[in-house]
């Protein structure tokens, strides 16, 4: 992770500090630390109302009536307001409008929201929400995911004709979408039994994944502010500011200029905060009222009130030549989407596409489905589709490696991808893709000593159970396990997820500074920092101000799919080069340079214009005086193309990512219990922009695929969660997480900015199988459920019920 | 709602403060809404994340598992009091700003008021030390490396500073009494 180091030009001292490859710490950094950072639950107006949402107890219910005198009597209570109150359009959604904004007709999910509330106090809205009487009729819950996806007799989550179809994804009944994918022989009609016969040893493989949960720390919370103009300004924890608007303001009955936000800080998203919460119903109640109106969930109502990732079941078979070549996959993928579409249609894109993961196989069939049922919705959460399959194509390739007695990193280097191969999709990877080269980087890396090395081998805080005091060394056995994950990055199958910029140049106490302005969602992974670098990279100007980001300036695109460092850091690369231009372009009507001097030997760096002949030509301050330079531009990626509906082919991605991960575990065979040793990756990112964020960004994505892999699933009966809290729903500790080795490699993309690739992503992909590979070298057990669970490993079936 | 109420008077990061509540009111309630220090974050309610972690008389509590009247007559630190008076970062909020041992920082908070206390207990802690330390606070975005890092660093500079008791520094103990003005 070299970071890039420029000689400093003909007459200047230094090159400008803190550019891109640098290091910089983050502008809100003192402000965390401070604990004057203003977070989305810290807004505070004096005569501000607080919301409380009343939710649905049934996860399928028709509803009779809903009466909210008796709340309305409580004082202190300003307003309660069901789907009669909603001004304009009754649902919304990401992708398919089909989420009422408070329910009407029938409940599709427990913990659906029925009928807000604005009181005086929080205490007094939540009494508030206990004297509204709803009269329900319960009805059979839709809890099969694959049964929804299969079976023509299963009742329909939504009513036929209660949706605007959506053909070009074989929306229809309770599938949401459903993508098959055929290459090789299967295109040409091949049955299974044909294309098997080509092959001499084949596995088969049914694998679960649960449903994760994003578990950000900062729960949904918001502050709408009503406006002298009729309409609201809303302070939120977004990760897409204008999709938020677009959803909004059609609901509110406003344009989208009447409906303004401001990004306030976020504590965490992973995904959860792409689709609407609060949003609506903080803005109702603050027209209504003509008060501001703030809400913040808890811990348990944050369970009820954001998507979690898509419960998978898959079921594979692989067949490949005695010598490890492989020759066909089939696949079949059931995501449970839960009561409302959010994000399942990208989401089953992602799954079919990258559905046998990296790997060169000449016949296959892929039939993906993401599927209403009346469980939890489920949406977005870092790894969309791609996290699920990983499990699955990883897992064949463990199966596949034991039964032709091959090593399995030998056998992934078979088959690997490079650049120049092409997905199933048809898709060319026409960028570096050294698949061979990471698996052959994560297998050299230096093991963990044996635990018969260890200063003290029988402490049992270096056993898994830990300070539990489970075991002093008996019963542990070690295992490795790799795992490999491809990952689009930024919105695929046509997609014009586009970024906007504003950049200014102006003088400002006899100093070059620069002010950056962008609608873009900071959620903790550094952006803020990121469009800092750049700006002084392009521009040669160390004082860059980030403005807050807010609706004021053009859509920068959702903080999701890798994609901002690419498409918003484009965006400010684009709107800099602009300035820039323009600030050679002063240069040459300054007489400065003679007419017909090229830009290209032209640069700004250390506040100064410089000609590559000449050294320094003048300083930005004396150039510039009074003047300031703006411009604003849009960054768009590649076009990519919808996968066809009946064989999903198509070049659907902007561009591929790729992590490899190599896990050490320490298992309790007798008690189940797991210790990871060590969980080292190797990821290729196109160009570090920041070596330290990256670090955090595969740390943590790392981090959260541990807790895929050994503790992390919501808990789901018959459409009822049954965990939403901390102390039911566990996330990784310190204690769980092991030191964490990054080697990255830096091969650009052409097609980026600077080369780079979105990092965040890859390694949640690739750590849950690799762990959970190591579980079974470890242990010898099948493990088709992640997360892994104790009776997995000891060999018993888990409690029922 | 007529409901019984208490006047509680505590210090807060040096400075006296009364307030006027219920006997259930949660502290980390009353200092985010009764005394307006919004730095001390809920994350769970349940004392599971130890994002609201502040200091009572110098040790950390859980401010979401105690209610605002224990804290009556007591001296609570929260993360707005970690710096010194003149605004002097504590060498915690400089070394997890400079290991990059935050990104979202919702949980910083409780992290650098725990680890403050932690580093007067224990000014030179080994890595596995400064890993137990902070196995009762969640963090959902940094997969923990950076913020060892920050511990580590942070005892540096503590000692650095000389602010370390034990090498003769004339600081009172206990994390940070120090007086605002």
């Amino acid at each position: 992770m070299a970071s890039t180091s420029t000689r400093a030009p003909v007459g200047l001292s230094s090159v400008t500090r803190d550019g891109i490859g640098a290091s910089p710490r983050r502008p809100d950094g003192t402000l965390k630390v401070t604990g004057e950072f203003a977070y989305s639950s810290d807004m505070w107006m004096e005569d501000m109302l607080w919301g409380a949402t009343l939710r649905s107890p049934h996860p399928h219910a028709e509803i009779l009536g809903i009466d909210v005198s008796g709340a309305l009597r409580l004082p202190g209570v300003y307003a309660v307001l069901t789907h009669e109150d909603v001004p304009g359009e009754k649902r919304y959604g990401l992708e398919y409008r089909d989420q009422p904004v408070l329910a009407f007709g029938k409940v599709r999910y427990k913990g659906e929201p029925v009928a807000i509330v604005a009181a005086d106090h929080p205490e007094t809205a939540r009494r508030a929400l206990e004297r509204i009487k709803v009269d329900y009729r319960v009805l059979e819950p839709v809890s099969d995911a694959r049964r929804a996806a299969l079976d023509p007799d299963c009742p329909l989550v939504h009513e036929e004709g209660s949706l605007p179809l959506h053909e070009e994804h074989n929306q229809r009944g309770n599938r949401v979408r459903y993508q098959p994918i055929r290459t090789g022989a299967f295109a040409d009609g091949a049955s299974v039994e044909e294309v098997r016969a080509l092959a001499d040893v084949v596995v088969t493989g049914e694998y679960e994944v649960g449903m994760q949960d994003q578990a950000f720390l900062g729960p949904e919370s918001g502050l709408a502010v009503p406006a002298e103009d009729g309409g609201v300004d809303l302070y939120i924890a977004t990760q897409w500011l204008h999709v938020d608007q677009r959803q909004i303001a059609p609901c509110l009955g406003l344009p989208a200029d009447k409906v303004r936000l401001t990004l306030a800080g976020v504590g965490g998203a992973f995904g959860a905060r792409e689709d609407l919460s609060m949003q609506i119903h903080a803005c109702m109640l603050a027209l209504h009222t003509g008060k501001p109106v703030k809400f913040v969930y808890n811990r348990e109502e944050s369970f009820f009130g954001h998507v979690h990732r898509h419960p998978a079941t898959m079921r594979y078979e692989h067949g490949a030549k005695r010598d490890g070549t492989l020759v066909y996959a089939t696949m079949e993928i059931v995501l449970d989407g839960g009561a409302y579409a959010s994000a399942t249609p990208a989401v089953v894109g992602v799954a079919s596409s990258l559905g046998i993961g990296p790997y060169e196989v000449p016949h296959v069939s892929v039939d993906a489905y993401g599927v209403y049922t009346t469980n939890p919705p489920c949406g977005a959460m870092r790894g969309f589709g791609a996290v699920q399959a990983c499990f699955g194509y990883e897992s064949q390739m463990d199966r596949l490696a034991a039964e032709l007695g091959m090593d399995p990193v030998d056998l992934r280097i078979k088959n690997a991808v490079s650049q120049g191969s092409r997905i199933i999709t048809g898709q060319e990877i026409d960028m570096p893709m050294p698949m061979a080269e990471m698996l052959r980087r994560a297998r050299e890396m230096p093991l963990p000593p044996d635990r018969s090395s260890l200063p003290a081998p029988s402490d049992p805080r270096t056993l898994p159970g830990g300070v539990a005091n489970t075991s002093h060394g008996e019963g542990i056995v070690r295992g490795i396990g790799y795992g490999v994950g491809l990952k689009n990055l930024c919105f695929s199958e046509g997609f014009d997820d586009y970024s906007t910029a504003r950049v200014r140049l102006e003088v400002v106490g006899g100093e070059p500074a620069v002010t950056v302005h962008t609608a873009a969602a900071e959620v903790g992974q550094g952006l803020v920092t990121v469009k800092g670098q750049i700006a002084r990279t392009e521009l040669g100007v160390e004082r860059v101000t980030i403005l807050p980001s807010d609706t004021r300036v053009g859509s920068a695109g959702s903080s999701s799919a890798s994609r901002q460092s690419y498409m918003t850091g484009g965006a400010v690369k684009t709107a800099c080069e602009a300035v820039r231009e323009r600030v050679f372009a002063l240069v040459r009507e300054r007489g400065l340079v003679e007419d017909g001097h090229p830009d290209a030997l032209l640069s700004l760096s250390g506040g100064k214009v410089v000609s590559a002949a000449e050294g320094v030509l003048i300083s930005l301050a004396d150039l510039l005086g009074g003047e300031a330079i703006e411009e604003t531009r849009e960054y768009h990626h590649r076009p990519t193309q919808m996968l066809d509906p009946s064989r999903g082919q198509g070049s659907s991605h902007t561009q591929f990512g790729m992590c490899v991960h190599r896990a050490v575990v320490d298992v309790d065979v007798e008690l189940g219990l797991v210790k990871v040793v060590a969980l080292d990756a190797v990821q290729d990112v196109g160009k570090v922009m920041h070596p330290q964020q990256l670090a955090g960004q595969i740390q943590g994505a790392s981090a959260q695929g541990l807790g895929l892999a050994l503790m992390e699933e919501i808990q789901v009966h018959d459409g009822v969660i049954r965990n939403p809290s901390f102390t039911d729903y566990l996330i990784p500790t310190i204690l769980d997480t092991p030191p964490m080795r990054i080697d990255v490699l830096e091969h650009p993309d052409p097609h980026a900015p600077y080369g780079l690739r979105g990092a965040g992503e890859p390694p949640t992909l690739s750590s849950t199988p690799a762990i959970v590979a190591a579980v079974r070298n470890a242990t010898g057990r099948p493990l088709t459920h992640a997360p892994v669970r104790p009776e997995d490993i000891v060999g018993i079936d888990p409690p029922q019920g | 709602m007529n409901e019984e109420t208490h006047e509680i008077r505590l210090r807060v990061n040096g400075v006296p403060r009364a307030a006027t509540v219920p006997a259930r009111r949660l502290l980390s309630d009353c200092l985010r809404h009764d005394l307006g220090l919004t730095g001390t974050h809920v994350g769970c309610e349940h004392g599971v994340c130890g994002a609201c972690t502040v200091l009572l008389d110098g040790r950390p509590v859980r401010s979401c598992l105690m209610f605002a009247v224990g804290a009556d007559g007591h001296e609570v630190t929260t993360v707005e009091g970690l710096a010194a008076a003149d605004g002097t970062p504590h060498p915690v909020q400089r070394a997890f700003r400079e290991c990059h041992g935050l990104q979202c920082g919702f949980c910083t908070p409780g992290f650098l008021t725990v680890v403050a206390a932690f580093l007067e207990e224990n000014p030179e802690p080994t890595e596995e030390q400064a890993r137990e330390a902070i196995g009762g606070n969640l963090c959902r975005c940094t997969g923990y490396v950076n913020i060892v890092r920050a511990v580590l660093r942070a005892a540096e500079l503590r000692r650095a500073a000389g602010r370390d008791p034990q090498a003769g520094d004339p600081a009172p103990r206990g994390p940070v009494r120090r007086q605002r003005p």
